[in-house]
């Protein structure tokens, strides 16, 4: 399959904004069902990575392509049927109730004529079993706690029926209980993922990582093979050193400040 | 079904706002009315009472029916794409431009009286609109909504100051007070012509609103979270804002600047029925046609002998009833 056209890849991408270079010369691809993680201090251009690879963005240089075809010949409808983003601050003040929240991810499939059918209900209810989230069906948005709206913004990214899911900090403000079951969930799904996260544990099981300073990549590869001590020192400005858990034998990081 | 049930209501509240006034005229005299003026029935009637149903009240309630449809429907619109609770008609200093336009017209003459006082409303209207716009486009670099907001007061505030300027420089009390009384919203001056503007307007705005239900729907998470869900934001957000700008600048120019429609029936109507558009669009274009209806009756019967402008009677009971959905806002967290 490495042959194959990459699922989702970018070629020389930038984006400027005024005189902030935000974004510079990023060459990626990833393969069909990979977790890709991205990594990197604050600021250093991973959520403009990820709106630029959904078009939210448009690029300053450079493009991405969904399976080799370009975003910039692409409509954004035909985009949101094969990509899905969950945002890191999504929020809203109207009275939205959780289905109908997780039916806006049926708007790509939807048109002014075609009438909402039993098929999207069905996928609705799907999503939110996927994400464990059947239960809070009637809820009203406001009433959910930081843990259920972030599985409900999954649930409405799955209701895309989407190939490929970008999530942005999923994990970000949320209890340990709830970040692990968030990424075991986000692990199980079928599609192709893009995970920028901030917890460098967390990081190290996806299948390969991207390490972005300051908008550039300045590493690409499995995370043990990028997550090194130099790395980790050069771009993170932390000491570190890699400790084996007794329990199972896992590697884990240990950072200190200098 | 609800379709049928909206018509009925739309059409008793049109039949009661000709019906009631400083004279009374019987429900079935007004039917025998318009039997004679759409299918020539031929019914033997007062040409006072035909001439006071056809020409007077009934253009009356039928303009304030398209004008409470529009702004409503221009308020949900602009509240869910801007993301902005606060987000009303005005807001895109239209009713601002419209005031100087026709200020413009009534004291200074311009157009040496080929031009009316709406055509001139008009084109303030939209002047002021293409300003805001402007300077929203060259303050922010993404049509962020923050950006058109600030924009719309700057804007507003612009042209009220030159409103003011205009009336203190040159108009005499006569003339400042007529434009008083038009700027708070008037239906008097509405005849046959300004109605088969307002209606087909108010119409075309509601087909739109009603065709793009679902992008707006996707902004409820805001423009970012609408673009990830396959909506042009750019293309929409542009679309829809330019419809809504003339829409109102439509109204505003026939009925001069009725506040509070805009703002409180579609937060009425989302309290009722939910945030969907599907339903909220066309649930609140109904709310702002019978409540325009209904405060016309009010500004028309309140005193005996005056009218109050419409937009005083808006003002007095939206006030009060926007803060109540404010209490009842907070209640259902």
């Amino acid at each position: 399959m490495s042959d194959a056209l990459p699922v989702l890849s970018c070629s020389n991408l930038s984006y400027c904004l005024g005189d902030a270079q935000l974004l510079q010369g990023i060459d990626l691809s990833v393969q069909h069902g990979e977790t890709l993680g991205i990594v990197g201090p604050n600021g250093s251009g991973k959520s403009t990575l990820l709106k630029l690879l959904a078009n939210v963005r448009v690029p300053s240089m450079g493009e991405a392509f969904i399976h080799g075809q370009s975003l910039r010949k692409m409509n954004q409808r035909t985009i949101a049927q094969k990509l899905a983003v969950v945002e890191q601050h999504a929020d809203t003040h109207d009275a939205i109730g959780v289905f109908d929240a997780v039916a806006l991810g049926r708007t790509p499939w939807l048109s002014a004529l075609s009438p909402w059918t039993a098929h999207d209900t069905t996928i609705v209810e799907q999503a939110l079993s996927d994400v464990d989230a059947a239960h809070l069906r009637s809820r009203t948005w406001r009433s959910l706690s930081g843990g259920e709206r972030q599985r409900v913004h999954i649930a409405r990214a799955l209701a895309q029926r989407p190939q490929i899911l970008l999530l942005d900090e999923p994990t970000n403000h949320l209890d340990i209980q709830h970040q692990l079951a968030i990424l075991k969930m986000v692990s199980a799904l079928p599609v192709t993922t893009l995970i920028a996260l901030h917890d460098l544990n967390q990081a190290l099981n996806c299948d390969r990582l991207a390490i972005l300073e300051r908008g550039r990549l300045v590493a690409l590869g499995r995370p043990s093979e990028v997550l090194t001590p130099q790395r980790l020192h050069a771009t993170f400005g932390v000491q570190a050193h890699y400790l084996i858990d007794p329990f199972d034998g896992a590697q884990i990081l240990r950072m200190r400040p200098f | 079904m609800l379709t049928l049930l909206a018509c009925v209501a739309l059409l008793l509240a049109v039949l009661a706002g000709v019906a009631i006034g400083e004279t009374p005229i019987a429900p079935g005299v007004v039917l025998q009315v318009l039997a004679n003026k759409l299918w020539a029935a031929g019914y033997v009637l007062d040409p006072i009472d035909e001439g006071i149903v056809w020409n007077y009240r009934l253009t009356r309630a039928l303009a304030a029916a398209a004008c409470g449809a529009g702004l409503a429907t221009c308020g949900v619109v602009l509240q869910s794409l801007l993301r902005n609770p606060l987000a009303d008609p005005y807001l895109l200093g239209i009713s601002a431009g419209a005031s100087t336009g026709a200020v413009l017209v009534a004291v200074l003459g311009l157009g040496a009286g080929a031009v009316s006082l709406s055509a001139g409303a008009f084109a303030g209207a939209i002047a002021a609109f293409a300003l805001v716009i402007l300077l929203a486009r060259i303050s922010g670099p993404t049509g962020a909504s923050a950006q058109i907001i600030l924009a719309g007061i700057a804007g507003s505030q612009l042209f009220n100051a030159i409103t003011a300027f205009l009336i203190t420089k040159s108009a005499s009390s006569e003339q400042a007070r007529g434009i008083m009384f038009w700027l708070l919203g008037n239906l008097s001056g509405v005849r046959w012509s300004s109605v088969v503007l307002a209606v087909p307007v108010a119409l075309l705005g509601l087909v739109v609103c009603i065709w793009h239900r679902r992008a707006l729907d996707a902004f409820t998470f805001g423009a970012d979270s609408a673009a990830s869900l396959g909506i042009p934001v750019r293309r929409v957000q542009l679309l829809l804002i330019s419809c809504a700008a003339l829409v109102t600048a439509v109204m505003v120019s026939i009925v001069g600047s009725i506040g509070f429609v805009g703002l409180v029936i579609p937060h009425a109507v989302r309290l009722l029925c939910g945030t969907g558009h599907g339903r909220l669009v066309p649930v609140s274009a109904l709310g702002g046609a019978l409540f325009l209806i209904a405060a016309d009756i009010l500004s028309r019967t309140l005193i005996k002998g005056q009218v109050i402008p419409v937009g005083v009677v808006t003002a007095l009971i939206g006030a009060p009833v926007f803060a109540l959905i404010l209490i009842s806002r907070r209640n259902a967290r």
